[in-house]
């Protein structure tokens, strides 16, 4: 069964079928990451662009594994955004890019639709790796695998979503993500982290995170981006640490056995503790892993499309 | 030269006309008006109208010229012609060219090239120097170079101290400030604040930041006794604090674009960047009240915030893409199909916002069907069933979210200055 869309733009439009689809596929390429030749001829042939107009070194990194052990031809292309109104425009990149014959193109952006402006622009296939606060499809996918690895499902499971989710692309795709498999999303954070009208995407909101732990399995915390720090959506680090880090001492204190997932990088002492960021409750790392197969999985269901 | 209109359904509400009849123009004068007798139309060209109405030329308060500086987006003559194809023998064009119209000499150059074409052009000039919020521009000097309003569109007068020394300047002259109603620390993002640009991901603007600059403006035209003129008016709140300032005896009023009374932020999904204008797009609600405000008279008249960008402008990320769109040549048939045809607004009503009170607004001599009379008239054709293509368009650039919209109604001539274009062609009259 093939995918419904010829490309990845994000989770607000992909059918749960689609996703299951991924997912599943995600599993065969988690084995074949175990194995001591952790590579197969899929894609052999087919030429896969990262466009980076942003700053990122795991997704690229994680991206440009997944492209490589399927066997593809995978070409870097980082730019900095600033270079954007200097030059070339980028419609022209893309179509320099598109005449080398490339098949797919796997596009980082700090301007929300990029990815979908990029259909319009080319034939091949966009994978989008997160468009400026919009969405970051592979990063829910790769949230959602993990998940379902450690609880053998997803329906019914109750995730919230912490830190500053207005300025997050992690968060919308896992919010459309989750909720069209079936699961229950909630959020959590500071009243200015939290978009005006998140009550119209169906999800709750927390702003006591002590409660968001007591009626949650699955806290997935965002990291806090020092940039905006100052003068801007929360007062201090050391305040928003006391009320939204996530330490043992309120972990133990809500008694419950809950699984957290960070997207990274993390911000020790910050949204999250040290003894959390390396204890039992976190699967931080076997996200890592994780994103790697599901990447794998789009690119092998996408590249294989006619 | 002689001309003939026959078969006009004349509408002038001012002079309360709304009646089937005749023109008779000679050397661009209206010589008689009615009955014409076969002397009458001897050696005159005569058009038979077919019922259209005909009112008073259309006044388009509210045009971006990009002339000086972005020539190659629009011109005084590329625009002007755009205007005349749209229905409107007046534009008011705004100052936030490069340089800005803060001079004189500036004023005049735009003068100077609209002098002999059918539209006249009355520029606006900057209301502060270099529309930078510091000092205000020399107002008398711009006045009388023949500014008929200031206004640092773009961007709102910056701060309270300027816009009341402005209000207070511009008493002598009996001009309006115009006010692109936006406050600063609000202002940057790409779309209205909403449930659309969470979905979107791109950053608000919320309408907050205009709702606070019109009742500090509201407040200020109170205070100082100056005249306000609230332009591309798009929230329900703002409506709301006009309305009940105009109740109060407040010297402020109002103009909508056509895009903020038929379109909404659901426009946006997709990412067309021919969607995004500032104001943004809002809500459903907010084109009701916009509705309800031309209906009551909160919004004075209809203007099309005309502004023109590039296709290389245009073509890129929504988030780095430009403000604006044209509208000259789509906003009598958008006005028609969503106004007049789903009895938002009368024919009389639909004049009065497009001829009569923008010319009240900036003191322009309202034209009338009046034997002795310059003839200055848009010839309106209410049923003409038509589709909006770009390609079209008279205006150097085509941004126009409307391109292929269905619309029912069009401005098919205008006569002015002893010019015409009817259905396309222009001629000397």
């Amino acid at each position: 069964m093939p995918l419904s869309s010829r490309h990845l733009l994000g989770l607000e439009t992909t059918p749960k079928e689609d996703i299951k689809l991924i997912l599943d596929t995600a599993t065969t390429f988690k084995e074949v990451l175990e194995r001591p030749i952790k590579r197969v001829p899929t894609l052999q042939g087919k030429t896969v662009v990262n466009l980076f107009y942003e700053n990122s070194t795991r997704t690229r990194i994680s991206f440009e594994l997944a492209e490589k052990r399927l066997s593809a031809d995978a070409v870097n292309f980082s730019v900095s955004t600033s270079s954007v109104s200097k030059g070339e425009t980028f419609k022209d990149t893309i179509r320099n890019i598109e005449a080398m014959k490339i098949d797919m193109v796997v596009v980082r952006h700090a301007a929300a639709g990029t990815p979908l402006y990029l259909t319009q622009l080319c034939e091949a296939h966009i994978i989008n790796a997160g468009d400026g606060i919009h969405e970051h499809p592979t990063q829910a996918l790769l949230d959602m695998y993990s998940i379902r690895e450690k609880l053998r499902r997803l329906e019914g499971v109750k995730v919230c979503i912490v830190g500053d989710i207005a300025h997050s692309r992690v968060a919308l795709s896992n919010i459309f993500g989750l909720k069209t498999i079936g699961a229950e999303v909630s959020v959590c954070g500071p009243a200015t982290m939290i978009p005006r009208n998140i009550k119209e995407l169906g999800v709750k909101v927390f702003y006591n995170i002590d409660e968001a732990i007591q009626e949650n399995d699955v806290l997935n915390i965002l990291r806090i981006q020092l940039e905006r720090k100052a003068g801007g959506n929360f007062p201090t680090l050391r305040e928003y640490h006391m009320s939204y880090g996530i330490t043992n001492e309120r972990l133990d204190k809500n008694g419950k056995d809950i699984l957290i997932l960070h997207p990274g990088p993390i911000n020790r002492g910050v949204e999250i503790s040290s003894e959390v960021a390396d204890g039992s409750h976190q699967i931080i790392l076997q996200q890592v892993t994780n994103g790697v197969a599901v990447r794998m999985a789009v690119l092998y269901l996408l590249g294989t499309q006619n | 030269m002689k001309i003939a209109l026959k078969n006009c359904q004349l509408v002038q509400p001012q002079q309360k006309i709304n009646k089937k009849s005749n023109l008779l123009i000679e050397d661009g004068i209206i010589i008689k008006i009615g009955n014409l007798s076969a002397e009458d139309l001897k050696h005159a060209e005569v058009f038979d109208l077919k019922d259209n109405f005909v009112s008073p030329g259309f006044f388009d308060m509210h045009v971006h010229l990009r002339e000086p500086g972005r020539e190659d987006e629009e011109t005084v003559q590329t625009g002007c012609d755009a205007a005349a194809q749209g229905g409107f023998t007046g534009i008011a064009c705004m100052p936030n060219t490069e340089p800005a119209l803060d001079s004189a000499e500036v004023i005049s150059l735009i003068k100077e090239k609209a002098k002999n074409h059918l539209v006249e052009v009355f520029p606006v000039g900057a209301a502060t120097v270099g529309r930078k919020g510091e000092v205000i521009s020399p107002m008398a000097e711009l006045f009388n170079a023949g500014a008929v309003g200031f206004s640092d569109d773009g961007v709102a007068i910056k701060n309270a101290r300027i816009l009341k020394t402005s209000l207070e300047y511009s008493t002598m002259f009996d001009v309006p400030i115009i006010e692109h109603c936006e406050d600063e620390s609000l202002a940057g993002g790409a779309m209205n604040e909403g449930s659309t640009s969470t979905f979107l991901g791109l950053p608000p603007i919320p309408s907050v930041a205009e709702d606070l600059i019109v009742i500090r403006d509201i407040l200020m035209a109170e205070y100082t006794g100056g005249k306000v003129h609230i332009a591309h008016m798009s929230t329900k709140k703002s409506a709301q604090m006009v309305r009940e300032a105009k109740a109060k005896g407040i010297r402020v009023t109002a103009e909508v674009s056509p895009h903020h009374f038929t379109l909404t932020e659901e426009a946006v999904k997709g990412y067309n960047t021919n969607t995004k204008m500032n104001p943004p797009l809002r809500t459903y609600e907010d084109v009701e009240a916009m509705l309800e405000g031309l209906k009551d008279g909160t919004i004075d008249c209809i203007a099309s915030d005309h502004a023109p960008h590039s296709l290389e402008e245009k073509e890129m990320e929504f988030e780095y893409a430009p403000n604006g769109i044209v509208g000259l040549e789509t906003q009598i048939g958008l006005a028609l199909t969503e106004l007049y045809h789903k009895k938002v607004l009368t024919i009389e009503q639909l004049v009065e916002k497009f001829a009569i009170n923008p010319r009240k607004i900036l003191n322009i001599p309202i034209p009338k069907f009046e034997v002795g009379e310059r003839a200055n008239l848009t010839i309106i054709d209410p049923n003409e069933i038509w589709s909006v293509d770009i390609s079209q368009f008279k205006s150097k650039s085509k941004n126009s979210p409307f391109n292929k919209r269905l619309l029912k109604g069009k401005a098919v001539g205008v006569i002015n200055k002893k010019k015409m274009v009817l259905n396309g062609k222009s001629k000397k009259i």
